[in-house]
């Protein structure tokens, strides 16, 4: 009997094949749509917890909190700027057992040459080995500078996939030298790819022992940063604290609350991107969603649109006895097929979409996203369509046969 | 239903036709068709039309409505001119419609006081429709079209369709089962129209001028099948204005007016249909208490 019923709803939508064609476009677009935008959704969040974790996630950033609120209420005159001073003093603290490494770091930017290719470098970092360790940057080619390096303020460079990509094309730049900002800098390694997080390249970048960069650039004064790592993921917290506990000593400050630096994991970042990518997915999943709305009223018009064509056959139907309930059936058949056809080619195009790139974001699928959206499309043709279905069974039978 | 039945009752008891040929019939029997003072108006008040009035109250007061009564196994020619209503009383006796006043025994059934479903199961199990433009379910097979009713009334596929086969052949469509309406002629879609008709075994056979779209060779065929049909026992209720086609009845009703007057039978009401029995109409036989 079932099968009966899907033969004839069937029958009824190759009746008119356009016209299901493009009602169950409705429902697919919805459906795809759906789909689609929440795996776009879905995929930036992830791309960006990526490159995030690509960071390194037990990692943790000091830096001076600058003329912001803290310097003002502490009512000191100056804020302290975060010196070598205070690395060295968290790299030997007694107090502090979870840290594991420190990275003072200094950056600046300027233009790199060889042999004639000019390119302007976004960033230029002067800072110890461990930085390589904490911010989970590896070379991909070549080695890393050493602490010898460091010690004697060698002119030596790791430099970002980018900038040798622009720089160099395919030559392989190790061991040659490329001129930045009027010093001579061996490149010693080319780090592997990052990807971008958000604004900045993470790969555009050159890397070089803390003293030479002070030496060629920014000079002996502050560090911008001092990066540490953590012993593990799991005591980043407790190792904010110790950061904290270190520095408001050797920054002479007695209040926890007026603090000059600040502290921040990739933890905070990471959870801070969260929550906007989140925003971003539900005003995408909430588009998408009203254009499946707008898929289940065409099925509501186009089903109506049938039932008034139809009005002679459903006379006829009723003439040898079929009960409301069987008609109701019947068209209610019709747009649940509308619907589980629209919405099954739907899926099909948001998965096979999702394959491809989308404005730069690969998109990743939610599963439970692809069983809302049909779930959703089906129950929309159901509700949808009772209402013509209804109009259809409660036909007099006398006025839907003499129906022209 | 109405509250003039009482009396719509003992008017129409006394104008009961009683012809001279059906005394011998089996009078005890239920009639399968037992209308009862049956009006339909549209419209209210003075604007109001009657589509069946029947006669006039003597005393001065409106219509009683149409009373006529069916037996079993009779074949029953309804004729007058369009406008006389006729299609509108075979469209209560079809229970497509609902009277506005007045009583409607199907089988024994009052009709009145069924719902919807209940309406839905008399036409399904007690009435076969053969309607003038055929009324076939488009883009469905003929076994499928006559597996329909039969289908609705919830019988087994297997049984179904052999029902439906048997309907088929005996209209002489047994090798036309897979065609679609719009591969059948006129002719052979009144006959699976009366394939489909006869598939339930109705109590009674309801044609609405089942010839008015046919040529004078597929006429002659379904008038033919009506006949057989009749002659098997099966009730015929036919409407027509053809007086050709009135002659395959046993008995002819006239409307005019939505007043029946008069009520022709032209052979007994047991036994083969006038053509079979090579019987002439019997001229001016009695004359109905509806006409007065």
């Amino acid at each position: 009997m079932l099968w009966q019923v899907l033969r004839m709803a069937a029958g009824g939508l190759a009746a008119n094949k356009v016209r299901s064609a493009l009602t169950m476009l409705g429902v697919l677009i919805g459906v795809a749509a759906v789909i689609l935008l929440l795996a776009v959704g879905n995929g930036s969040s992830q791309a960006v917890k990526d490159s995030i974790t690509s960071l390194g996630t037990n990692s943790l950033t000091v830096s001076s909190s600058g003329g912001g609120f803290g310097a003002r209420s502490s009512g000191a005159s100056t804020t302290k700027q975060l010196t070598l001073k205070d690395a060295k003093a968290l790299a030997t603290s007694e107090d502090a057992p979870d840290i594991k490494s420190v990275a003072p770091v200094v950056s600046s930017s300027g233009t790199a040459v060889y042999q004639g290719t000019e390119y302007t470098v976004n960033s230029i970092i002067g800072t110890y080995p461990a930085y390589f360790e904490t911010t989970n940057s590896r070379v991909a080619k070549g080695d890393y500078f050493s602490n010898d390096d460091v010690l004697n303020a060698r002119k030596v460079a790791v430099i970002g996939s980018t900038t040798a990509q622009e720089l160099f094309g395919t030559v392989d730049p190790v061991d040659k030298t490329v001129v930045i900002g009027g010093t001579p800098f061996t490149v010693r390694g080319v780090l592997a790819e990052k990807g971008s997080t958000g604004v900045n390249d993470a790969d555009d970048v050159v890397i070089a022992p803390l003293p030479t960069v002070q030496n060629a650039f920014t000079g002996f004064g502050s560090l911008n940063q001092i990066v540490v790592q953590a012993r593990s993921a799991d005591v980043t917290s407790a190792a904010q604290s110790e950061i904290t506990q270190v520095l408001m000593g050797t920054h002479g400050i007695k209040d926890s609350s007026s603090v000059d630096f600040r502290v921040s994991s990739q933890e905070s970042l990471l959870s801070a991107r969260q929550s906007t990518d989140k925003t971003f997915t539900v005003l995408l999943g909430a588009v998408a969603a009203i254009s499946l709305l707008v898929g289940g009223i065409g099925i509501t018009n186009i089903m109506l649109v049938t039932v008034t064509e139809r009005t002679r056959e459903i006379g006829i139907r009723k003439a040898i006895g079929a009960p409301k309930g069987v008609i109701l059936g019947q068209f209610l058949a019709e747009s649940t097929l509308l619907s589980v056809l629209g919405a099954g080619l739907g899926v099909l195009v948001g998965v096979v979409g999702s394959h491809f790139t989308i404005v730069g974001i690969k998109p990743v699928i939610i599963p439970e996203s692809v069983a809302g959206a049909f779930g959703i499309a089906v129950a929309i043709g159901l509700f949808f369509g009772s209402y013509p279905a209804n109009r259809a069974a409660s036909l007099r039978p006398i006025e839907a046969l003499r129906h022209e | 239903m109405s509250p003039r039945l009482p009396v719509a009752r003992r008017l129409t008891r006394q104008v009961r036709p009683v012809p001279a040929e059906a005394a011998g019939s089996p009078s005890r029997t239920v009639p399968v068709i037992s209308v009862r003072g049956v009006r339909k108006s549209y419209g209210v008040g003075e604007a109001a039309v009657h589509a069946l009035r029947g006669p006039d109250d003597p005393a001065g007061g409106g219509p009683l409505g149409v009373s006529v009564d069916v037996e079993q196994g009779d074949f029953v020619a309804v004729m007058g001119s369009s406008g006389s209503g006729k299609s509108t009383l075979m469209n209560i006796l079809g229970c497509l419609d609902v009277p506005t006043s007045g009583r409607y025994l199907l089988d024994g059934i009052d009709v009145g006081h069924l719902d919807e479903h209940q309406l839905s199961l008399v036409r399904n199990r007690k009435i076969g429709f053969i309607f003038q433009s055929f009324n076939l379910v488009p883009r469905t097979t003929a076994l499928a079209q006559v597996e329909l009713p039969l289908a609705y009334a919830g019988v087994r596929a297997a049984e179904r369709r052999r029902r439906a086969v048997a309907a088929l052949s005996m209209v002489g469509l047994g090798d036309r089962l897979d065609h679609r309406p719009n591969e059948l002629s006129g002719g052979q879609q009144q006959r699976v129209a009366v394939a489909r008709a006869l598939v339930t075994s109705p109590a009674m056979l309801l044609a609405d001028e089942p010839t008015g779209n046919l040529d004078s060779r597929s006429t002659d065929e379904v008038l033919a099948m009506v006949d057989r049909l009749n002659a098997a026992g099966r009730t015929v209720v036919l409407i027509t204005h053809e007086d050709e086609v009135a002659r395959h009845a046993k008995r002819v009703l006239r409307l005019v007016d939505g007043r029946i007057v008069s009520d022709v039978r032209q052979g007994p009401v047991a036994g083969p249909p006038p053509v079979f029995a090579g019987a002439e109409p019997v001229v001016g036989a009695v004359a109905s208490g509806g006409g007065r």
